[in-house]
């Protein structure tokens, strides 16, 4: 520390305008949000930046450990790696379309039928809600246990139903679709209430001109209801394909570390755990996730495309 | 007016800039100071009887040297994640680390993030570090530096219903043949009771195949620390361990890990379980087993090549490298692993002890069910290691778990084998 001359702009001001408060002045505006631009850089832009950094390394074990550049090869890995990697791009595409459409068919489904004003309304909408405040991995825990393939609840109903009992998330061929039950039993109230807000929004007199022209409810759900609600339903679309790309907690809980032992739930975010917390490759790991996000941003980028086309026709 | 309201605006920003700076130049100052007393230390690790005996120990301690001792627990898979991030930021907010050595003594000490503690272990004759049993320091120790104090022994037993065997007059098996014949006809999935409960998704069951391995006369590597999961032993082995699980085990099986296979058998629902004997505690609690008068604890049954079960270091505490309290970590790791503290953990919480004088008395085993205490101290044909011995054990376990999937699932346990062993000698190539 210096204690024998301070810095000139801490000395006294002899005349107005010089030094730092003349720069300040000038500069104001950048002044004024540096706070709110260095926190961006620090929590958004560093990260990705580093990440993009890492994957063009052999980053391992540590990273403070020596290590080299090796340009496009972690990337050349992934794309070569037919065993682990594409199957768990196709996994990531089936888990996130079934669930997605799933979901918007049965929000809308019962958004409609909580339209509409009835007894209990209230009460009946709290209840609907309550999957999406529950903890996923407690939500994750609590299914594993209804689905135990020999003391679970759900094998119990199966039998007394006269129906074989299945492995559900035990099963190779079952896991994924178990876990995207659970995915449309976490998720759906959420596309219940942002459709439910739409609905409220819609005007009521193209409706009322139709019920007089004697459309009958499905016409006009079909040709009022639908096309009023699609920027709604777009908007949910997009925000929860994004979430049920990235599902972690919920397979995490049920399948463990690698997906299941014939990594039957791997999905990519699955894939880029195991590689970086479960092998240490942080170089390979950070690559696999630049892959995953250009995915995000193409399919994201082809449906705002879609949607503005949509608009315009 | 113009000019004063500028003049305020310049003294707005100046007093802000001027704290900003004062302030960076004092966090200069700071850091260092080593030399002070030390009032706290953090301890964190993954939960373990060891663990639940700490709590106790901890506060003990608090009073009797003033120092706190912060403890975090962690799950097993959570500690690791935990322990990753903050060595990778090298972050000292913490001191010392429960750890599991064969998981990640290598890849840590490697790393620097373990601190080399061979000159404290060495420095208390009372404390006794050869009062540890031999084959536990050898596995906290590498290339002759020692990482840890280690704080509990596990080993691969035999569970099995006594009432069950008694009634369909099977003696204890003694070999795996044996255990076969009883698993087959103790067997009754159609009343939901299965012969054997086991480990069976494809990474946690790599370290309980270990012993079946070994009993077979095989092991994952060699001397010269090749792959060796392609050996007639070894396909043998993979075959057995499927076998049991695919004929006589619970639907599901390779969904399963340690929680899910000792739920089946603490239900009631299965006859035999073999994994850890630090499990024990979990089938005499009344609150989540039913079998609590009806288990019973038998040696690892005898394959072609003999009885060769794991025997080795689940839990071991280790200094932060970039902790700036080491000689108080030390101070605490000595006090808490002396011979009298390793008996209280053993009489109170059932914690198996590293220390041969802690079996040596018989007040502290009374507790340790009665069966298990002479399994513990017959440690003859014991191995010391229970998974491949490498620096990226995750990798391996997936590629030498793979063969035993196959196995369960009824696929080609021969041909798996020895795409397995290809892949683990590359991983194990790539190390050199």
């Amino acid at each position: 520390m210096t204690t024998t001359s301070h810095p000139s702009y801490l000395a006294p001001k002899r005349r107005r305008g010089s030094g730092l408060t003349t720069w300040a002045d000038r500069h104001i505006k950048w002044l004024f949000t540096a706070p709110a631009i260095v926190f961006v850089a620090l929590l958004i832009i560093f990260p990705i930046a580093y990440t993009v950094f890492l994957s063009f390394t052999d980053s391992a074990s540590s990273v403070t450990r020596p290590f080299s550049f090796v340009g496009f090869e972690n990337y050349g890995k992934w794309l070569g790696d037919f065993e682990r990697f594409w199957p768990a791009v196709g996994r990531t595409a089936y888990f996130t379309i079934t669930a997605l459409v799933i979901e918007l068919v049965l929000g809308l489904a019962i958004a409609l039928l909580l339209r509409k004003t009835f007894r209990g309304q209230s009460i009946v909408r709290v209840f609907i809600l309550l999957p999406l405040v529950a903890t996923p991995v407690a939500v994750g825990m609590m299914w594993l246990l209804i689905f135990e393939p020999s003391i679970g609840f759900a094998n119990v109903l199966m039998k007394s139903l006269g129906l074989p009992a299945q492995l559900w998330l035990s099963g190779t061929d079952t896991a994924l679709n178990t876990i995207v039950f659970i995915d449309v039993w976490q998720w759906t109230p959420m596309v219940i209430l942002i459709l439910l807000a739409g609905l409220s929004t819609l005007p009521e007199e193209p409706d009322e001109a139709a019920r007089v022209d004697g459309a009958n409810a499905w016409q006009r759900f079909r040709h009022i209801t639908l096309p009023l609600l699609m920027p709604t339903l777009a908007a949910a679309a997009i925000l929860r394909s994004i979430d049920a790309m990235k599902t972690f907690d919920i397979i995490y809980a049920t399948k463990g570390r690698t997906g299941g032992s014939n990594n039957e739930a791997e999905t990519l975010n699955m894939l880029a755990y195991n590689e970086s917390f479960g092998n240490s490759q942080y170089g390979s790991a950070a690559a696999l996730l630049m892959l995953f996000l250009m995915f995000i941003i193409i399919i994201l980028t082809a449906l705002t495309i879609l949607r503005s086309k949509g608009h315009r026709a | 007016m113009i000019t004063r309201s500028r003049r305020n605006r310049r003294a707005a920003l100046a007093a802000p800039l001027a704290l900003a700076l004062a302030a960076g130049l004092m966090a200069c100052a700071g850091g260092g100071g080593s030399s002070e007393k030390v009032t706290d230390l953090t301890l964190i690790a993954a939960n373990s009887p060891w663990t639940e005996g700490l709590k106790d120990l901890a506060t003990e301690y608090e009073d009797e040297t003033g120092v706190k001792v912060n403890l975090e627990f962690y799950g097993n898979e959570q500690l690791n994640d935990t322990l990753k991030v903050k060595l990778n930021a090298q972050s000292s907010d913490f001191d010392i680390y429960g750890y599991q050595v064969q998981d990640i003594m290598r890849e840590f000490s490697r790393n620097g993030w373990l601190a080399d503690m061979t000159d404290y272990v060495e420095s208390d004759a009372d404390w006794n570090w050869d009062d540890f049993q031999e084959s536990s320091r050898d596995a906290v120790t590498l290339d002759g530096v020692v990482y840890g104090v280690p704080v509990m022994t596990e080993r691969h037993i035999m569970y099995y219903r006594a009432d069950l065997l008694e009634a369909a007059g099977i003696p204890v098996p003694t070999t795996l043949d044996e255990l076969d014949a009883a698993a087959a006809k103790l067997n009754d999935p159609t009343n939901g009771f299965y012969g054997i409960a086991m480990r069976g998704a494809k990474v946690p069951l790599v370290t309980q195949f270990s012993s079946f391995l070994y009993s077979y006369g095989g092991d994952f590597q060699d001397e010269d620390g090749n792959a060796t999961v392609d050996t007639p032993e070894a396909k043998d082995a993979y075959a057995f361990y499927g076998k049991l699980l695919k004929d006589y085990g619970p639907p599901g099986a390779t969904n399963m890990g340690w929680p899910e296979a000792s739920a089946i058998f603490a239900q009631g629902n299965a006859a035999f379980y073999l994994d850890a004997d630090s499990q024990a505690y979990t089938f005499l609690d009344p609150a989540s087993s039913a079998v609590v008068d009806t288990v019973a604890y038998g040696a690892f049954p005898e394959g072609p090549a003999g009885s060769h079960p794991y025997s080795i270091v689940p839990q071991t505490v280790g200094i932060n490298e970039y902790s700036k309290k080491k000689d108080a970590a030390w101070e605490f790791i000595k006090w808490v692993t002396n011979e009298e503290n390793s008996k209280t953990l053993l009489a109170d919480d059932t914690v198996p002890s590293a220390r041969d004088s802690s079996w040596a008395d018989d007040a502290a085993t009374a507790s340790f069910p009665a069966g298990l205490v002479e399994i513990v101290r017959n440690s003859e044909g014991t191995v010391g290691h229970d998974r491949p011995q490498l620096e990226k054990v995750a990798q391996a376990r997936e590629i030498v778990g793979a063969p035993a999937i196959s196995a369960i699932e009824g696929g080609d346990v021969d041909s798996a084998a020895d795409k397995a062993n290809t892949d683990f000698q590359d991983l194990l190539d790539g190390e050199k």
